[in-house]
């Protein structure tokens, strides 16, 4: 196999650059999927997936294990998921709002106590690599894979085979879909999407750890932008299921892997426009879902955001 | 969508008795500042206690933000400097939220408005055009680009129903790779290797102070817009049919009144004030286009319009103290050994607060009308 025709390498960047870039896209997708299964929106988890990194990265430079930081990331996010779920449930208060509210704070909370971080670097988590049978170097390094890529599938299996088959998920989806038939089986909703947005929170919390304690690797300001944004976009775009959110977000990874890919074969043009792709592309996928049959047929009745 | 937007009168009250009870007015007026008043109390105290588990003085910050912001007659102007985008990055935010948009694209909408008037202003600075010319063509750019960048969430809305929300916010992240795809490639200008920026308009070209002062004239034209949008929204008809569709859209459809439209035009009227501001970043501050345009006003603006009920009177004073607060950043960060993440905390800590104060509207017996027996 000939590693050197350009062709090749930029294939293998995008497939290694989306199996990378993809795991904190599945990880927010999963988290805004249970959230909004249960009826409710949080558009907070781009600054969950900020604030999460930041935790992790600072857990794992001062306690030297970079789980331990995963931890954390996913504590950081399920409280920030629920002062989102507890606030969302007094009267007139708007989510959607909420979530922007949300944002801003936990990003503001993560730079604030990042700025001390930017610098030293923390030990990251170990990857192993699925091409190592070939033997070939660039395979290798390409299809290097975080042990957090195979949890988040993991999760995304459970959580499909959960909803369809356990008796929480059919409380979830019964809240979401129409909340005075839960009132009327005596399931608190309240209750219900309170848990649903601070367990949707530390999945995109977990997320984040990936970012500063894998890939890209490192903790700085600009980690994140619009990662999360975009993760709660896809949700409407995987039609609120788990296995196809794990689909959509290597989809996203990939498309994210575009820039950087082709500037590894030299070519720099248009770097910037690649950067922009993964925003185009969710804009995109926006409009063609939103008007879709089948989004609509799937969609949780109580949900806000698609009305 | 309808939840943001101000609620209507009641139904039930016949019009002309509406309009003659003033007391409930008051009432109703006394409320909407008195319940963001509180909401700016309780955030204060919360970031007390924040600065105070950090070991840092609450007192001495809030004492640094009065001298920063408004202690001495530099601090007011550099406050009302930034006063000017915050008025209209607000408007941006607050003309949507009447049609009940949660429209948050005006970060976007400032970028990709200040970097058309640069561009623009290229050909017409190399071909030494006369400078009033060439503003009036560079703003009209810039509204225009803007205008554009939220119409395009709007008309997503309108035609597709695509939510408002995450499209603006993602139309933001386009326009700043937009502008930076130019700003580091095409347009860049050579001769300044330290920032990639496009080419400098020149002293010449730049917008002029506001007489005796030292503030530009994007603090008068945003006043002036915020009136006369209050207007626009208050006392016209079209205004009425905006606010109608705002409080129950399904309704204003069945009235014959063009939803569709009007989400549109109060999208592209959103954009251009966006826009507007972009164009008196660059032609009266930074005098190019590069990514010190990315400096946080249109998120701002978000949390002055919801503070002021997206009403555009109210918007004028709060974003003076907001801009008093970001001029004073500087001040804090250096005497009190703080990161200028702090101004974020407090302000997504007001927003947070803000919202859940929502809750309390109508739950306090003195702003509610009092029940009498002709009215029941």
């Amino acid at each position: 196999m000939s590693g050197d025709s350009p062709f090749i390498i930029v294939l293998l960047a995008i497939v290694g650059g989306a199996l990378r870039v993809s795991t904190p896209f599945m990880f927010v997708a999963l988290g805004e999927c249970l959230t909004e299964k249960s009826g409710r929106v949080n558009l907070g988890l781009e600054g969950t997936l900020v604030l999460g990194a930041m935790c992790a990265y600072a857990i794992s430079f001062h306690s030297g294990s970079p789980w331990l930081g995963v931890l954390a990331a996913g504590c950081a996010g399920s409280l920030l998921g629920a002062i989102h779920g507890y606030v969302c449930k007094l009267p007139r208060v708007n989510d959607i709002a909420i979530g922007i509210a949300m944002m801003l704070f936990g990003t503001g909370l993560a730079f604030f106590f990042g700025k001390a971080y930017i610098q030293p670097s923390a030990p990251r988590l170990e990857s192993f690599s699925l091409g190592a049978w070939t033997g070939n170097q660039q395979i290798e390094t390409a299809l290097q894979i975080n042990p957090l890529l195979l949890v988040g599938v993991v999760v995304a299996i459970a959580m499909s085979w959960a909803f369809a088959n356990t008796k929480w998920g059919l409380i979830v989806r019964m809240t979401g879909d129409s909340a005075p038939a839960a009132r009327a089986m005596g399931v608190s909703v309240d209750m219900v999407r309170f848990l649903s947005t601070t367990a949707g929170g530390f999945l995109a919390g977990v997320g984040g750890a990936f970012l500063s304690l894998f890939y890209p690797g490192s903790w700085n300001q600009g980690l994140s932008s619009g990662q999360g944004l975009m993760a709660v976009a896809l949700v409407i775009f995987a039609r609120w299921d788990p296995i196809r959110c794990a689909f959509a977000a290597l989809l996203f990874g990939a498309t994210g892997a575009i820039g950087p890919a082709l500037q590894s074969v030299g070519i720099t043009q248009g770097y910037y426009f690649f950067n922009a792709a993964p925003y185009i592309l969710t804009l995109l996928v926006m409009i063609a879902s939103a008007g879709s049959k089948q989004a609509a047929r799937n969609v949780p009745g109580e949900l806000s955001i698609t009305k | 969508m309808a939840d943001i937007a101000e609620p209507m009168a009641p139904p039930m009250v016949a019009a002309s008795e509406w309009r003659g009870d003033l007391s409930i007015r008051i009432r109703r007026g006394a409320e909407y500042v008195a319940i963001p008043l509180f909401a700016l109390v309780v955030s204060a105290i919360l970031f007390s206690l924040f600065l105070l588990a950090l070991g840092k003085s609450p007192i001495q910050f809030f004492q640094l933000v009065h001298q920063g912001g408004f202690g001495t007659a530099f601090s007011i102007q550099n406050t009302l400097q930034r006063a000017a985008p915050l008025i209209l990055t607000a408007l941006a935010v607050a003309i949507p939220a009447r049609i009940g948009l949660v429209m948050i694209g005006g970060e976007g909408a400032l970028v990709v408005g200040g970097f058309a008037s640069a561009a623009i202003a290229i050909p017409l600075v190399t071909g030494k055009a006369s400078p009033m010319v060439a503003l009036i063509i560079m703003a009209i750019a810039g509204m225009i680009f803007g205008a554009l960048w939220v119409g395009i969430a709007g008309f997503l809305r309108y035609a597709r129903g695509v939510n408002e929300t995450i499209s603006s916010l993602l139309l933001t992240y386009i326009g700043i790779a937009t502008m930076n795809f130019f700003v580091e490639g095409a347009l860049r200008d050579l001769t300044n290797p330290n920032k990639p920026s496009t080419m400098p308009i020149g002293d010449a070209y730049m917008v002029g102070k506001i007489p005796g002062t030292d503030v530009h004239w994007g603090l008068a034209i945003g006043v002036l817009l915020a009136i006369v949008l209050h207007i626009l929204m208050s006392r016209t008809t079209f205004g009425f049919a905006v606010r109608v569709t705002g409080g129950n859209a399904r309704a204003a459809l069945a009235q014959g009144i063009p939803v569709g439209k009007l989400i549109v035009i109060c999208c592209l009227i959103a954009g251009a004030c966006a826009g507007l501001a972009g164009f008196y970043e660059v032609a009266a501050i930074q005098g190019r286009a590069n990514a010190s345009l990315v400096a946080g006003y249109g998120f701002t603006g978000i949390l002055v319009a919801f503070l002021a009920r997206h009403n555009a009177i109210a918007i004028i004073p709060v974003a003076i103290m907001f801009g008093g607060l970001v001029a004073s950043g500087g001040l804090v960060q250096r005497r009190m050994d703080l990161p200028d993440a702090t101004v974020l905390v407090l302000q997504g800590l007001t927003f947070v607060v803000l919202l859940v104060s929502e809750t309390l509207y109508g739950r306090f017996k003195i702003f509610q009308p009092p029940i009498t027996a002709d009215r029941t």
